[in-house]
């Protein structure tokens, strides 16, 4: 207070996240000439690690930022997946278009399953989108024309004549089953870089910034006029609409559905929950070094099938109680440095000189 | 059809739910607690209780009187130095630790019993049955109904009428002003996950007597026992019976009209009783 004011500013950019970006940009390009260089099993490996990548994003966005602890995403998953299947084997799509009907089917979907899972409060909010999943699972298992319970396959000819396949064919000199690893690669890596830029924008944005205000305070934030509701349920379609984009995805590549697989608990949120735990909820990086780790887990104890998922689940347990924030968040805690920001730091004004 | 026979196995079904369902509602009335693992819970009660009957050669009923007590102690220790960690104003933790503790003990079962469905062997009663004029009802599914209401009556009388029900309350309400009246909470807390781990024994030995079981079957009554609850309205106890007859009463029904259409019909129940009343059939608590 000497008379005059200072001006400040707010500020969400830090050094570590300019380097960052320009680290991210090389390594999307690498990623995006990576069919040149890699065999195809790295190649479908990459696949798996980019779509669980997705899956993570989405799930983080609802419980790590909107409080809602979804454990029914599976019902996204195999609703796009289903979708898909519908639109390729009845209604004669191409698969690249019959995957945007997966997404717009787990939009849909998620209408009436907020409309009902919204009315439980807290934590009856999980196990009521666990039931929505299974009512899900139950119905479509019998679709009768998509096999009922014992499950169907899209039909070779379909992906083959995928869109791009032609060119990736000609491009890389490769076998029609393999051009469709190449496109599916591809639309996984831009699913998931699409995913974390939209996280990133609209944690970013003033929604962002209400988001943050409702988990933090409640009633401080309704106080201010953010409608928490409105917002929760902008991220739940947001998140159904990414997670059935990418089931119908992951379904595409593996070309055989059945409503267990499809809808599975195990494969679509516990898996997904781990990551995000490990590596840091609440965060953007953390889903990216869970799903690092994750996968890590896998090549070394996959083999072990009970055991491993016994393992993962301790772990999971463990950080949950003696580290919450993850690993991303003890070392962001450690050494301040944030790749992603998105918290909002005020510079200059009174209080600094 | 029968359909008066069908209705009425629904019923006593419902009891069954009931069972499943008690714990859960008394340890989420209490610490606002919601434990994913519930039903994985029950059913390593249903192996704890299959090997004292295969390897001591006990009848399901003495060795259910063995289960309870270690089954108290195991939530006891759980909710001591697991779960009491967890609890605070964000709900998180607490349902990613139990969710992670479901995947444990799902896999830790395959690990130790293989994935084949056993069951729980119980002499003449699996077959017995009495006739009341023209519906034959079998004993097994009447006990079952008759231990829901007893444990619910039992459970009643504790929670209204004693020391420790009455600590129970204050917790509930108020956490804080408890503890400045020289009640503990966490050992409170305690207290309540082993009185819902004693009654999950109990659920188990129906559970594993009536049908086959296998390590993942847990996730299932999880959600069974989490729609009696909110059908019969958060804290009343009787309204979690009403509610597991209610689904148990759709899924007979469902199954004898179609035998694919048996859990949907109880899952489209709920989601009906949902919609014309969202907060079941008899609200007590707020939350």
């Amino acid at each position: 207070m000497h008379g005059r004011t200072i001006p400040w500013r707010v500020e969400t950019r830090t050094k570590a996240s300019t380097v960052f970006a320009v680290i991210a940009a090389l390594i999307v390009i690498a990623g995006l000439v990576a069919p040149i260089y890699l065999p195809r099993a790295t190649l479908q490996d990459l696949f798996f690690i980019l779509t669980m990548l997705v899956l993570a994003q989405s799930w983080n966005l609802l419980a790590g930022y909107a409080g809602l602890v979804s454990v029914g995403q599976q019902a996204f998953v195999g609703l796009g997946a289903y979708a898909m299947f519908a639109g390729v084997v009845l209604l004669k799509l191409d698969p690249l278009l019959a995957m945007l009907l997966g997404g717009v089917a787990a939009a849909l979907l998620a209408i009436p399953a907020g409309f009902f899972a919204f009315r439980l409060q807290g934590a009856y909010f999980a196990i009521g989108t666990w039931v929505v999943a299974e009512i899900v699972r139950l119905v479509v298992a019998q679709w009768k024309t998509l096999g009922g319970g014992t499950g169907t396959s899209l039909p070779g000819t379909a992906t083959r004549a995928m869109f791009g396949t032609d060119l990736v064919q000609r491009l890389l000199g490769v076998r029609p089953a393999q051009a469709v690893d190449v496109i599916c690669y591809w639309l996984a890596l831009l699913l998931a870089v699409a995913t974390i830029f939209t996280v990133y924008r609209l944690l970013r944005s003033r929604h962002g910034l209400a988001l943050a205000s409702v988990r933090d305070n409640q009633e401080a934030a309704r106080a201010i006029g953010v409608d928490a509701r409105r917002l929760r349920a902008m991220v739940y379609l947001t998140s159904a609409f990414l997670t059935g984009l990418v089931g119908a995805l992951i379904y595409v590549q593996k070309a055989r559905i059945s409503p267990d697989a499809a809808f599975s608990v195990i494969d679509w949120t516990a898996y997904v929950i781990f990551i995000v735990v490990i590596g840091g909820i609440g965060t953007i990086e953390g889903p990216i070094v869970g799903v690092l780790i994750f996968f890590g887990l896998q090549k070394l104890l996959a083999d072990f099938g009970s055991i491993y998922l016994l393992a993962l689940g301790l772990i999971g347990i463990v950080i949950m109680l003696f580290a919450p924030q993850g690993l991303w968040g003890l070392f962001a805690s450690r050494t301040g440095i944030q790749l992603l920001p998105v918290r909002r730091l005020l510079r200059g004004g009174s209080l600094e000189t | 059809m029968n359909w008066a026979d069908t209705i009425l196995q629904g019923a006593l079904l419902g009891g069954l739910y009931a069972l499943f369902a008690a714990g859960l509602s008394l340890v989420f009335g209490i610490m606002r607690l919601v434990n994913l693992a519930h039903g994985d819970l029950i059913v390593l009660a249903a192996y704890l209780i299959l090997v004292l009957v295969s390897t001591l050669g006990l009848h399901p009923f003495l060795a259910v009187l063995i289960a309870m007590p270690v089954m108290f102690a195991a939530g006891w220790l759980l909710q001591s130095y697991v779960l009491n960690r967890t609890l605070g104003p964000d709900i998180l933790p607490p349902l990613l630790v139990t969710f992670g503790l479901s995947v444990v003990l799902q896999n830790g079962l395959l690990q130790a019993s293989s994935a084949d469905s056993r069951r729980i062997p119980s002499g003449v009663l699996e077959t017995a049955s009495v006739a009341i004029g023209p519906l034959t009802i079998g004993v097994m599914p009447m006990l079952t109904f008759a231990s829901a209401v007893a444990v619910i009556l039992i459970l009643n009388r504790v929670l209204y009428g004693t020391e420790l029900g009455r600590a129970f309350r204050a917790t509930s309400d108020d956490a804080v002003t408890a503890g400045l009246m020289g009640i503990k909470p966490h050992r409170t807390f305690a207290v309540a996950t082993g009185i819902a781990m004693a009654i999950v024994a109990i659920a188990a030995v129906f559970l594993g007597t009536r049908a086959n079981f296998d390590p993942t079957i847990g996730p299932a009554r999880l959600i069974y026992a989490f729609e009696a609850v909110i059908m019969g309205g958060l804290g009343s106890l009787w309204g979690t019976l009403a509610g597991g007859v209610v689904l148990g009463v759709a899924q007979t029904i469902g199954g004898a009209i179609n035998p694919e259409w048996q859990i949907l019909a109880g899952h489209v129940a709920f989601v009906l009783v949902l919609l014309v009343r969202p907060r079941g059939f008899f609200p007590r608590a707020v939350d």
